[in-house]
């Protein structure tokens, strides 16, 4: 039971990653918390479901659809409104919240009030038992990928021009404008991949969780507390803040489900009123 | 000024007559619900506008005071310890908040409290024992001060009425008073302002605390109103609600949070019948306010009067 | 007694030492320049004093109350007033509003959430004849935003003179002034009384040594040279310290 809790843990942890990494790149490169971040998970889920049932595509082409739809849903957003308020993080901040509501209701007048929940495709179904334990392969696969675009990721951020871009601006993006880093530009870029990580993460997601109304402010507050944990920026925060808070949210539904969410949360008010930068990134502005 | 004079009157007396043209309990309980959330919203805009200062876990408090009145009305405490004592709970709660949130100021601020209203909404869906989860919690009766029931929607909405008239009232006070001028000196340059011998931490632990009185207001208000508390009361969109109100409205300023809470109000409650999906609309609404009328309603239209004012001045006689 | 002792005081950023164990002793009634090349560590003592950032060692005294412990905010309760090189004021508020908010500083009104600021005569007046003293009465009900640079450090001056201050520590009070407002703030300061001992950074060269009594020239965080402004003018090292720029 436990072994089956444990890779429970790990699974919503790699779904955290994807949902929390670009959270984190959003907030340490334009230092604004994205709150619309839930709801493109969510929407991801919701593309990619309808991919599959209405339009009969192949799992991983609706997860290859749902990614892109999201990264350009980001897209307009930050080129139409975000960048207009460059400058002013907290109406940025204001903006996303408004989004969220706005995309929170799309939603629901689209896809309508019950969950969906999708089938985990053929392919990557059922599981394998050894060792005695019986380990689903979806969630196995899940983590897999959460790995592998986690190492893809790393490779974006330190082997390419991009990246280093993108870390720079992370670091100081005054200093960054000076030595000719189109900021503006990058910002985009960036959000983009937020957003289409986010959205392959809700699609992922949805076999296990599936996709109803609400689970975009239910996801919101666990990437907030990720890159709290994990630190803001910090590739290796996210992973290892996803994986212990997958723990913590697992094992404490079921060990102490009364203060399942007081346990979750607190660790990170501890986090910020300790120590503002995460226990790995650097300091939040 | 006499134009605005006016305005408010007229506003007064329609306000104080509801119960006289509004048509139906329903419509009557929806005004009753403006002034509890223009209340709530007085409560978030005090840090807003006058403190600088974000928070999206207003909820929080405000469903403590709720829930706390519904506990104690079932466990048997009368009106006057219930609401006293959800008054002294939501009280200390706000002082926890306060404290570990005035840690750090902007997004911060926004983070830490966001993650304080979600641990009330976590507390309130999985304390079952305590909240009944998602089941809630009834509130069996209304109480009848000098022996006047409230249990009608009509004597409800009075009641409100003169408790939102009182707090408007102490709002207008402390936002004009020394310790006002404070606050705000401590959101526009809180630097200088120690420099100049404020204690800027002290000051907006007070604010804090006053903001924190006035949502148990409202959540006490609300739960005889709707009879009724559940988690949702407490979630992140209950939270976000007051903020979009103050900032559509207009952060800063008095007015503004209380028509803020009248716009969303009334998209929620009578728009939704021709409009189905408010949510998207106040979303929208909001979004389009923080991009092009930052300043908010109230004195963004303000602005466009001076400025058709100013025009019709400079255009020729004919 | 003296006014300010700044002793040995010390203070880093990571690996780099911005202050190196510098001594000050400053004698009431003093007007003492601080001058010395971008990134002596100028305004990082200020701050030091201040109380806006904490030492990593040594200690300050006002009037040999020691404050090094004391958070800013208590130090201008023992009379300690400061201006900033970048003119940060209140600019939706009238001048009128902004001298009244320095007054409130050290006044036990400004925790009182009952008593109308607008309507606290005595503390009005007071502002009123704070600005009148550096020439700009007239002008008490206009907003910061209308007025000039000039106008606005005058103001800064206002604050900080309205507080009787025992220190006033003034950074860079001539940057960004034109020629005609430079003169006016140099009358400003040149009748400030000798009970308000001044210490004052400055770049303007022409203006501040007309001002000072007693210079310290500052270089990589620590204090090169000192001594009267004759002696300073005159002693090769200030030349070394100027054109090794």
């Amino acid at each position: 039971m436990w072994t089956i809790l444990a890779i429970n843990s790990v699974t919503f942890g790699g779904l955290l990653f994807l949902l929390s990494a670009g959270f984190s790149l959003i907030f340490g490169l334009m230092r604004v918390p994205n709150l619309t971040h839930g709801s493109m998970f969510m929407l991801g889920g919701y593309i990619g479901s309808t991919a599959i049932v209405t339009w009969h595509l192949s799992f991983w082409l609706a997860a290859a659809l749902a990614a892109a739809a999201v990264a350009v849903f980001g897209g307009v957003v930050e080129r139409l409104l975000l960048r207009r308020l460059a400058g002013s993080v907290l109406a940025q901040v204001l903006v996303t919240l408004g989004i969220a509501f706005i995309v929170s209701d799309f939603c629901l007048m689209v896809w309508g009030g019950d969950p969906i929940s999708i089938d985990t495709p053929s392919a990557l179904s059922g599981g394998t038992r050894t060792l005695g334990v019986y380990f689903p392969t979806y969630r196995i696969a899940i983590i897999l990928i959460a790995v592998v675009i986690a190492a893809l990721l790393w490779a974006l951020l330190e082997r390419t021009r991009l990246g280093a871009m993108i870390r720079a601006g992370v670091d100081d993006p005054e200093m960054a404008r000076v030595v000719g880093i189109r900021v503006s530009r990058l910002f985009t870029v960036v959000f983009c991949l937020g957003a289409a990580l986010a959205g392959f993460g809700g699609f992922m997601g949805a076999p296990i969780l599936s996709v109803y109304p609400g689970l975009d402010f239910a996801m919101l507050p666990l990437a907030l507390v990720v890159v709290i944990l994990g630190g803001t920026g910090s590739l290796i925060g996210s992973l290892v803040g996803s994986i212990v808070i997958g723990f913590i949210y697992n094992f404490g539904l079921v060990l102490l489900p009364q203060l399942a969410y007081f346990i979750l949360f607190l660790p990170m008010v501890v986090v910020l009123v300790l120590r503002p930068q995460g226990l790995f990134g650097r300091a939040a502005p | 000024m006499t134009a605005r004079r006016v305005i408010l009157a007229v506003a007064l007396l329609v306000m104080a007559t509801v119960p006289l043209w509004v048509p139906g309990n329903y419509y009557i309980s929806v005004a009753s619900d403006i002034l509890i959330y223009a209340i709530f919203t007085l409560s978030v805009d005090l840090l807003i506008g006058y403190a600088g200062l974000v928070s999206l876990g207003h909820g929080g408090l405000f469903s403590l005071a709720a829930y706390t009145v519904a506990v104690c009305l079932g466990a048997g405490f009368g009106h006057f310890s219930a609401i006293l004592l959800a008054i002294a709970v939501t009280l200390a709660g706000t002082a926890v908040f306060a404290a570990l949130s005035l840690r750090t100021t902007g997004v911060g601020f926004i983070m830490i409290t966001l993650a304080l209203g979600q641990i009330m909404w976590g507390l309130a869906y999985r304390w079952v024992g305590l909240t009944g989860g998602d089941n809630g919690i009834s509130v069996a009766s209304r109480p009848a001060p000098f022996g006047i029931t409230l249990a009608t929607s009509a004597h409800f909405y009075d009641a409100t009425l003169i408790v939102f008239a009182l707090c408007l009232f102490a709002y207008w006070v402390f936002v004009n008073s020394a310790f006002g001028g404070s606050l705000k000196g401590t959101r526009d340059q809180p630097r200088r302002m120690s420099a100049l011998g404020y204690h800027v931490w002290l000051i907006r632990f007070c604010a804090f605390m006053f903001s924190g009185f006035l949502a148990a207001v409202a959540g006490i208000l609300f739960a005889y109103r709707a009879e009724f508390i559940s988690p949702p009361t407490a979630a992140l969109t209950a939270s976000a609600e007051p903020v979009l109100m103050a900032i559509s409205g207009g952060s800063g300023t008095i007015l503004g949070p209380v028509v803020g809470a009248l716009l969303v109000e009334i998209v929620k409650n009578v728009a939704s019948a021709y409009i189905s999906r408010w949510n998207m609309m106040l979303g929208a609404i909001f979004v389009l306010i923080v991009m092009f009328m930052p300043e908010g309603l109230v004195p963004g239209t303000a602005r466009l009067v001076r400025r058709l004012r100013a025009q019709r001045a400079k255009a020729p006689t004919t | 007694m003296t006014a300010l002792a700044v002793r040995d005081l010390q203070k880093s950023f990571g690996g780099l030492r911005v202050t190196q164990g510098i001594h000050l002793e400053i004698a009431p009634g003093e007007r003492r320049l601080i001058i010395g090349p971008n990134g002596a560590g100028k305004t990082t003592l200020f701050n030091l004093i201040a109380g806006d950032l904490r030492p990593d060692g040594g200690s300050i005294a006002l009037f040999d109350r020691p404050i090094t412990r004391l958070p800013t905010r208590a130090r201008a309760h023992l009379g300690l007033a400061r201006t900033y090189q970048i003119i940060t004021l209140f600019p939706k508020d009238t001048l009128l509003r902004n001298v009244t908010l320095s007054l409130l500083g050290l006044s036990r009104l400004r925790w009182n959430p009952l008593a109308r600021l607008d309507r606290q005569a005595h503390l009005i007046a007071q502002a009123e004849s704070a600005l009148a003293r550096v020439g700009l009465g007239a002008m008490a009900h206009r907003s910061l935003a209308e007025t000039s640079y000039g106008e606005r450090r005058r103001v800064e001056i206002a604050m900080a003179l309205a507080q009787n201050p025992r220190v006033l520590l003034l950074d860079e009070p001539f940057a960004g002034l034109s020629i005609d407002e430079r003169g006016e703030v140099k009358a400003l300061l040149a009748s400030i009384p000798r009970d308000i001992t001044i210490v004052m950074i400055e770049h303007d060269m022409d203006v501040a040594l007309d001002f000072a009594e007693r210079i310290s020239v500052m270089h990589f965080g620590a204090i090169a040279v000192e001594g009267t402004r004759a002696e300073v003018v005159a002693d090769p090292r200030t030349k070394e310290i100027y054109l090794g720029e």
